[in-house]
This record gives C-alpha cells, structure tokens and sequence, in this order.
C-alpha cells in the first residue's frame, strides 16, 4: 500500500472489518475515530502510559505507536472483544479478568483500566499459574495514577485463583464470591 | 493528544524494494522498525517526512539462528522480546539478552526490534519534547535552532545514545550488516558510531541493517548489563554498563571488555580495564581489590552531562556502583543489573 489514504483490513474482535482511514493515523486513532471503540485510551499518546494497549495477535502493543496500515490483516482485540470472546467460548458474563477486577475495586477513575485488564488477559492466556513477578512484569507497561496498584494485582490474583481452583489470599475488605451467587 | 504529520506510508515486502523506495523518494524518507522510537519523535516533529517506509512486512529480517561459521545472526526486525527470551543469545551473549530484556516495557519489547535498538535515535531532555515546548525555547543545535541548552555555547549537539542494546553488542564485537542500493557492507560496531549527537551514526541514507552478527563466544564467556533508569518498568537508561568477562578453565580472567552508554554521543568503552583484571581469579579478595580499581577508573573516565533526566552529579557517583555491580554479576553468571 502507498498513498496519504487507504483502505484497511482488518480483523477486530472477531470481525472482518474494512475501514478507510488516513496512511498517517495510528491503530488508536482507527479504533476510536473511524470505529468507536472508545475503550482504548489516549493517554501520553507517546508511549509511555499503556492506556492504549491492545492485543495484536494475543500480545500486548501500543496502539498510540503503531500505524493502523502496518497491521493489514492482522488479529486486534480490544477490551470491546473480551466479554464476546468469553461468551463465544461457553463462559457467562464478563471475562473472568474484567470480573475479578469489578470484585476487588481494582481501579478507581477507570482510565488504565481496559489496557491494565487486556495486559493480565494476554499473560493468563500465555500462563494460566503465572506467579506474582511474572504478573507484576506483565503489567509493568500499564500506569496507573489512582489505585497504587494492589488491588489490581489482587484483582489478577483472585482471576488466576478461580482459573486454576486454586483459594484465593482472603482479603478484609473485598467479597471473594462471584456476582450474582447468594 | 499528540498526532503525527502526515506522510505516505509504503508497506514493502523485501530489503531491496525498501532499499529502491527509500533511493527513489531521498531524504524525505524515513524508515520505521517496530515505531517506538520514531512514532513519539514524529508526534514531537523532530521529522516530517513525506514518505514513511515500514519494515514489517520484510520476513526475511525477522529470526534468530546460528551462521555456518558459528556466529550468532540476528535478523534487524527480530524483536527486543525475542531476543530476551532465545535460548541461544542468553547462553552465547548473556549481556544481549539482558540488555534487550530491560529495554522499557513489555509492550514496547513487543514491538520494538533489535535493529531499531541499535539504531536509536539519542535523546535530551531539550529535544525529546513537543514542538510547542521546543519552540518556547528557541529550539536546540539538534533541530531547528541553534543553541545547546546542555553545555554554555556548546557547538556540537551532545545529546546521549541511549540504546541499551549497543553496548552489549560492542562487548561481543558484533558486527553490523548493512544493504544499500550499491550494495552490501559488514561494519563493526566499535566503528560505527559518530561523536555527534544530532546523527550519531555511519548509516547512509537508504542503507538498511539487515542483521546482527555476534561472532561465537568462547567457552568461558560471560557477559552481564547493568541498567540505571528513573522507573523499571519502563524508562530509558540514565547510565547503561555491559560487561564481558571470559574465563579459562581454571577461572582466571582472559578477557574482560566494559562500555558504558547514556554519557554522551556514543557509548564509551572504559581503558585501562584489562590490565586491572587480566589473569586474576573471578572471585574472592583479589577479584574484589581489582573490582574497586576498576570502578575508581571508570567513576574517572566518565563524565555524564545534564542532557537527560536524572542529575547528572548523582549519575556520576552511580557509574562506580553501576560498573562494580554489573562486573560482579558477571562474574557469578547473575544479571541483569537493575533496582528493586
């Protein structure tokens, strides 16, 4: 492709999508501005923040730093896709990350939020049992200015120890039962 | 919200087209690798290009693997990530892997790729801004003005490489190989770099790095990359040590190599080092006696300026600690070197 303009292909969440956009603009700019999946953020828009993480093919990219025509064809999932995907898998609900995270107050203004929850997706997709490093270095590329972090790694504790059967560290403050049970 | 010029893009998908894409359009040309490094430079406009060649569609740069003559060839495009995770450069070029194992975060580890590493634009404070901020000082000698904000009438922009990868790969004697539209050229490393902070590289324009090469390391060969950074998870180096330390079977030091980066221009290769440690055991009293020489000599011979985050007089006192660390973790097959 070569030109100031031109049609992509793209494959979001699971849909074959076609989408005219500027050869200037980035994957972020694609996502919020021609698609309206708003759930990315634009935070630092340089890089530095995470807010706009995606997954390209399962791995965990800045969206704000790639140009949206270098991914022709390629797999994009957003946090738009993570409940749809659970849902199509035979799951009820919200992802079971995105659940945990409810459950623990793993945020606060919310704006880390989607890329904090598609960083922790990619790593218990990659390792089901990851251990606390590796979960703190999975999220490492995902500020956050609210919560100091704890119960974020909380939120991908409790997610990793309903994944694996495994009983959750009680917490004083949070309900460890999921939503919707007596 | 920070948006990028606008510019065409070209997708090619081989060295030579990209080659042919670059010499046909001139210097209005930039070429993009994983983005990490130019995207937030074209979001400052530090460039605007016309034409922006991306090099993700080339296949033929991306993979690690084992030359015929032992050498460790990495293609450009192969990503910091991979490079961290190999199995054959942890074990052939342990100061790589971790050096690439500590380059900003994960995501940006999944993106960006070795050659775009190496080939790291250098960084200031003074120039690493938006336009608009840039502008409100009159700009700098790296774009657009005329005055260095770092050094009082400094004439020659002194702004840091800062690229973690390439001193690890000058303690390996790596090699760059390089394709341009008249042909091919192998060019070391060591030689490579220009102490010119504005370009600080022999790179020609529409010249592509193809691939690293890494000749084999010896069977005693260590190597360790010790990196000081503002934040772990994410930051540029404010002061970067590889470390190569090959021991014979007795575990005496036959040869011992340490540059240092974010000083300046270039990464700066520490003198007087091996005759400090050659031949001495790589552990205990003496090792240790030698260890503190070593770090006097470097805390002496460099000389961090106020060109990037961090004070500069705190960043001198580290380079002892940085080097003594770094050397030691070498020596006991540890690494990387980082803080808590």
């Amino acid at each position: 492709m070569r030109g100031r303009m031109g049609v992509l292909h793209l494959r979001i969440n699971g849909d074959d999508v076609e989408v005219a956009a500027p050869s200037h603009w980035t994957l972020l700019e694609v996502l919020r501005y021609r698609l309206g999946l708003t759930g990315s953020k634009q935070g630092c828009d340089k890089g530095d923040c995470g807010a706009c993480t995606v997954l390209l093919d399962g791995k965990p990219v800045l969206s704000c730093l790639t140009l949206a025509c270098t991914v022709e064809g390629r797999a994009v999932t957003t946090i738009e896709g993570l409940l749809p995907a659970h849902v199509a898998g035979g799951g009820q609900g919200a992802d079971p990350v995105q659940d945990a995270f409810d459950r623990c107050g793993a945020l606060q203004c919310g704006f880390c939020q989607s890329g904090m929850m598609l960083s922790a997706r990619a790593l218990l997709d990659r390792n089901p049992n990851p251990s606390d490093e590796e979960v703190r270095a999975a999220l490492a590329g995902n500020l956050c200015r609210c919560t100091g972090y704890t119960q974020i790694y909380q939120a991908v504790e409790l997610a990793i120890a309903e994944a694996t059967g495994k009983r959750p560290k009680p917490r004083s403050w949070e309900s460890t039962e999921p939503r919707g049970s007596s | 919200m920070l948006r990028l010029p606008k510019f065409e893009v070209a997708t090619p998908s081989s060295v030579g087209e990209a080659i042919a894409l670059l010499a046909e359009a001139g210097p209005s040309a930039l070429v993009v690798a994983g983005g990490t490094d130019l995207l937030p430079n074209l979001k400052h406009e530090l460039a605007t290009p016309e034409l922006v060649v991306s090099l993700a569609g080339i296949r033929e740069l991306v993979g690690i693997r084992v030359d015929a003559g032992g050498a460790l060839a990495i293609g450009a495009m192969t990503t910091l990530a991979e490079v961290a995770a190999s199995e054959l450069v942890r074990t052939r070029a342990p100061a790589l892997a971790q050096a690439a194992s500590l380059v900003a975060g994960p995501q940006l580890r999944t993106m960006g790729t070795l050659g775009g590493n190496v080939l790291l634009d250098t960084r200031c404070q003074w120039i690493n801004q938006s336009y608009f901020w840039r502008s409100a000082l009159g700009f700098c000698l790296k774009k657009d003005g005329t005055k260095c904000h770092v050094v009082e009438g400094g004439k020659k922009c002194v702004a840091a490489a800062s690229n973690d990868t390439a001193p690890a790969l000058m303690t390996l004697g790596a090699t760059l190989e390089l394709e341009g539209a008249t042909g091919r050229r192998s060019q070391p490393l060591d030689d490579f770099w220009v102490a010119d902070g504005i370009y600080n590289k022999k790179l020609a324009h529409a010249e592509l790095l193809t691939e690293v090469r890494v000749p084999p390391t010896a069977a005693g060969h260590r190597g360790a990359y010790g990196k000081l950074r503002e934040r772990n998870s994410i930051d540029f180096p404010l002061l970067g040590v590889a470390v190569r330390l090959d021991v014979d079977a007795a575990e005496r030091i036959q040869a011992v190599d340490i540059v240092v980066t974010a000083l300046a221009a270039q990464p700066k290769r520490l003198a007087r080092v091996a005759e400090l440690l050659f031949g001495l055991p790589a552990r205990g009293a003496e090792f240790e006696r030698a260890l503190e020489a070593v770090a006097a000599t470097a805390a002496k011979q460099c000389n961090p300026l106020p060109h990037i985050p961090g004070d500069h007089e705190w960043r001198k006192a580290m380079v002892p600690v940085w080097v003594r660390r770094t050397l030691r973790a070498a020596a006991e097959r540890g690494g990387p070197v980082h803080e808590d």
